[in-house]
């Protein structure tokens, strides 16, 4: 609640703190409200780690040389040890050097194949809310054919189509994902559309593209921040999916589901050549999930204080 | 006279643990109620007015709440101290309870009857054999209760869906499957707030023909004081989680003691066109997180002194029972 | 300044597919500058229908809006400049009517923003004006509507809504989400501003006190008609069409020596799509006449002490 009397300030005194406190007290209460959730804070330390190894990868790795695929064979199929952590693959690369180079490869993927999804979901749903009638009705049914489909098979499909290869892979992935920030952001623009806010600003006669940007958007992009971050995790599940069906990246190419696909022939003796970017997939994935869970309590919840 | 009244709530204090604190929701409620009258709780937001009739049925969840101390005494036996298996005997039969929003108290997918039914059952399943009821018996009770209610073409009425009803008629839905178990205490929290001023009156009436027909007791809780003023024959004022004033309706509506009425009293447009002025009363509810020491009013009262910062008023009865806490109001100033 | 000639507004129903609901109907409204008009009615009456109408918010299926003598019908819902920054519109549910993502000096400033050139330092110095005449301080422009109470962000919306020197304030039941105490201060402060700004209103509530205490004259509204028009102290005082008295009767007053029990209107206020024939009334009226009353649509007769009444009585 605001307090009693206040003392009224000229604005010019007002400094930034002063100006910004509102905004400082909303993030401080998100922060610590997300760092009470253990799970979500373990979330967080993954993606952190992992965002930090996409970063500085190339400057740390071993053999640098070795992400590339450069064939050394007589370091093949060492197990791990002090000089190899996780130890060499089939053409003696250091599969650690290619694991940690294989995150800014799969960040990559993340990133492009869930940003493609939200530069064409949100656009069309928006526009599928506040249009409504026909416009809204051809955009839905095309939403739920899509959707109809599991989202691997069409991914199959469409690089089949297109021909095996790590961009191909990205474009099919990005064409499965866009339907789901369709549905989300139409149910969000409806429900929005009617607020008595939405009709103030019509009424000081507003245009629709102004309502759009200002006043709906805003108050939509927290539904899709919390699933952005979780579709990072499964965009990379999906593309090292691709890779593994050896749709995505084709070898030497050091993404993680390429390099299980041709580890797989050499289990269970040399497990660690796929044990490695398995674990470090699972790991991934468990993280931005995590991470998206709490960050959905945190920002979905109504945010009254 | 130390009989016991038919219903009381004596030095009521109840807290809950949030996450910024503790919040002293209500300190010290006092209020008393005969049998076959009806009690009027008024107050504005925050003021705990529902809080305090959520738990006479043990409908606070708890934790949050806890209650501190204090006793809520129905017919001599204190309620809060009533087992789990006790209270759900004397909910719907000793004590009911209607709500602000029926939609939102009827579920959307049964018909009327079918919900009236359930409740008839489960009232009668705490009895023994010989007196309970087969489905079709509880049918023609549900009829007989929506009759009593006035609710029109009931044979009909109770095969509908909510959805197919008024506000007001589903407001009389609510009231009858209330009375089903034959309760001896209504509780109705503000069961016309959400209802258009017409239909207002025809529940008003209708619970006032409860009233004095069927010898119900009846607490109503509102933020309208002309609702009040009709339909009750005791009033409580309560604000920042206490009564302040306590009277019949004469004594509160003609004679306001507390600062808090009197404000209020004269915050009201007045529907008869006398007033010209309207005062309000300007601040804030104080943070019951941390609560003042004193009369929790004092900082919005035209009238505060010295002591009402440092100490709480104590209730004085002033005359026949009109209660006031209020400092201005020394003990001297009682009436025998 | 303001008047409404036979507004119609009809919206398809969601509920009973097909059916047509005339929300708005056949209502003529003559509003003075420098009146303050109460519509008064219950749920279903239409006022706030009219209200948006006006606004813009809602098409017009029939009749004329006049602003000033000039006819503004076809202009009402395209972004006709000039007449939206001449009438504006507090709504109802201070709590709603403020983007929680904005803060209170964007949200005040929109209505500059889009009607006039102002910006940067000038626009913080108009908006901090303008919530000085509401009586908040300047600390508010930057914090958000969550924060407020309901009595401060009803002031905000009123400031945002005298933002550009209107002459039309429509009031969609300005006061009914506020506690008493609160309702008290913003309609004395409405009342002040009324006379300072020189605004003229259309007040909506169902609140027939608060209606008195503000307006100088009144409407009543029945399932899109309007019942009763004149001037608020005679209907009031001696209400003339049956409606009018049954909902002066139906409001309990805040005083001791009422009788519990009366004579409550009989009957539910009748489905928007099944309306009654004839006087929309006649259902539930006491003095209805068989054969007269429910036999085709009542005309408005004008009497004596200048208010308009539309009942087969007179």
């Amino acid at each position: 609640m605001a307090s009693e009397t206040e003392r009224a300030t000229p604005i010019a005194d007002l400094g930034w703190r002063e100006r910004h406190q509102s905004t400082i007290r909303q993030v401080r209460l998100t922060i610590h409200t997300f760092s009470r959730n253990t799970s979500a804070m373990l979330g967080l330390a993954i993606v952190a780690v992992f965002l930090v190894l996409a970063a500085i990868g190339p400057w740390i790795v071993p053999y640098p040389e070795d992400a590339l695929g450069s064939v050394n064979l007589d370091n093949k199929l060492l197990p791990p040890s002090a000089a190899h952590w996780f130890g060499t693959d089939e053409v003696g690369n250091d599969v650690f050097t290619r694991v940690i180079i294989g995150a800014r490869v799969s960040l990559q993927i993340g990133l492009i194949v869930t940003g493609i999804a939200m530069l064409i979901g949100v656009p069309l749903g928006m526009i599928a809310g506040l249009v409504g009638g026909w416009t809204n009705e051809a955009i839905m049914r095309l939403t739920d054919v899509f959707l109809a489909v599991p989202g691997l098979i069409l991914a199959i499909a469409i690089v089949g189509a297109l021909g095996p290869g790590i961009h191909n892979a990205m474009l099919a992935l990005s064409l499965v994902w866009w339907p789901g920030y369709v549905r989300l952001v139409q149910a969000k623009t409806l429900s929005l559309k009617n607020s008595i806010y939405v009709d103030a600003a019509r009424s000081m006669g507003a245009s629709d593209l102004r309502i759009v940007f200002v006043h709906i958007l805003p108050n939509c992009s927290s539904p899709i921040v919390v699933k952005a971050s979780m579709d990072m995790g499964m965009a990379i599940l999906g593309a090292a999916s691709l890779g593994f069906l050896g749709l995505g990246a084709q070898p030497p190419f050091p993404e993680w589901g390429a390099m299980i696909s041709v580890g797989r022939n050499y289990l269970p003796d040399w497990w660690w050549y796929s044990f490695f970017p398995g674990l470090f997939i699972f790991l991934t994935v468990l993280g931005f999930n995590l991470m998206g869970d709490g960050l959905r309590d945190v920002l979905d919840p109504r945010s009254g204080k | 006279m130390t009989e016991q009244p038919f219903f009381a709530i004596r030095d009521y204090r109840l807290n809950f643990r949030t996450f910024d604190g503790v919040y002293q929701a209500l300190d010290g409620v006092e209020l008393e109620l005969e049998r076959g009258q009806s009690l009027g709780i008024v107050g504005e937001t925050g003021c705990g007015k529902s809080v305090t009739v959520r738990n006479i049925l043990g409908l606070l969840p708890s934790p949050p709440a806890e209650v501190v101390s204090g006793e809520i005494l129905f017919e001599g036996r204190d309620l809060l101290m009533l087992s789990k298996a006790e209270m759900q005997k004397i909910r719907g039969t000793e004590i009911a309870m209607i709500f602000q929003d029926p939609m939102t108290y009827l579920n959307p997918v049964f018909t009327v009857g079918t919900q009236m039914i359930d409740v008839i059952m489960a009232h009668r399943r705490s009895l023994d054999r010989g007196e309970r009821m087969t489905r079709k018996q509880a049918r023609e009770h549900a009829i007989e209760m929506l009759r009593r209610v006035h609710l029109p073409n009931p044979e009909r009425q109770i095969d509908a869906y909510p959805h197919q009803l008024s506000g007001g008629m589903r407001q009389r839905v609510l009231i009858a499957m209330a009375l089903s178990g034959s309760p001896k205490l209504l509780i109705a929290d503000e069961p016309t707030t959400a209802l258009d001023v017409t239909i207002q009156a025809q529940i008003l009436d209708l619970i006032a023909e409860l009233v004095d027909d069927l010898g119900l007791s009846v607490i109503l809780i509102t933020h309208d004081l002309g609702v009040v003023a009709k339909v009750c024959d005791k009033v409580a004022v309560m604000y920042a989680g206490q009564v302040v004033e306590y009277g019949t309706i004469e004594q509160l509506f003609d004679d306001p003691k507390h600062p808090y009425t009197a404000g209020l009293l004269h915050s009201i447009p007045d529907p008869e066109g006398a007033a010209t002025h309207l005062e309000g009363i300007p601040g804030f509810l104080p943070n019951l997180l941390d609560p003042p020491a004193g009369c929790r009013f004092e900082a919005r009262c035209p009238k505060a002194m010295d002591v009402c910062r440092r100490v709480r008023p104590p209730a004085l009865d002033l005359d026949g029972g009109h209660k006031v806490a209020c400092h201005v109001y020394r003990p001297e100033d009682v009436n025998a | 300044m303001l008047e409404t000639v036979d507004l119609d507004v009809s919206f398809a129903s969601r509920a009973h597919k097909g059916a047509k609901i005339r929300a708005v109907n056949g209502v003529s409204l003559k509003l003075e500058r420098g009146d303050a008009l109460g519509l008064v009615g219950e749920s279903g009456s239409g006022k706030t229908t009219v209200g948006r109408t006006i606004l813009g918010l809602n098409p017009v299926t029939g009749g004329r809006v006049l602003f000033d003598d000039e006819d503004i019908t076809d202009q009402l819902m395209g972004r006709n400049k000039s007449f939206r920054s001449r009438a504006q519109m507090v709504f109802q549910d201070p709590h709603s009517a403020l983007n929680p993502r904005m803060t209170i000096l964007r949200s005040v400033a929109e209505p500059l923003v889009l009607h006039t050139d102002l910006r940067g330092p000038a626009l913080r110095e108009r908006v901090a004006e303008l919530l000085e005449i509401v009586g908040l301080q300047a600390q508010f422009l930057y914090r958000f509507p969550h924060e407020l109470s309901g009595g401060q962000k009803q002031r905000v919306c009123i400031a945002r809504a005298i933002a550009l020197n209107p002459d039309l304030l429509v009031l969609d039941e300005p006061t009914s989400a506020l506690d008493v105490s609160v309702q008290a201060q913003i309609l004395e402060f409405l009342k002040s501003i009324q006379k300072r700004l020189g605004l003229t209103y259309l007040f909506i509530s169902h609140n027939l006190a608060v209606v008195r205490y503000v307006c100088n004259r009144t409407a009543v509204m029945y399932l899109g008609q309007i019942v009763e028009q004149g001037e608020t102290g005679a209907i009031f005082g001696d209400p003339k069409h049956p409606y009018t008295k049954a909902l002066l009767e139906a409001v309990p007053l805040p005083k001791s020596g009422q009788p519990r029990r009366g004579q409550p209107l009989k009957g539910d206020i009748p489905s928007p799509v099944d309306l009654p024939q004839g006087c929309f009334f006649h259902t539930r009226c006491e003095s209805s006449m068989p054969g007269i009353c429910d036999a085709g649509p009542v005309p408005v007769t004008a009497l004596e002490d200048g208010r308009l009444v539309r009942c087969r009585l007179y």
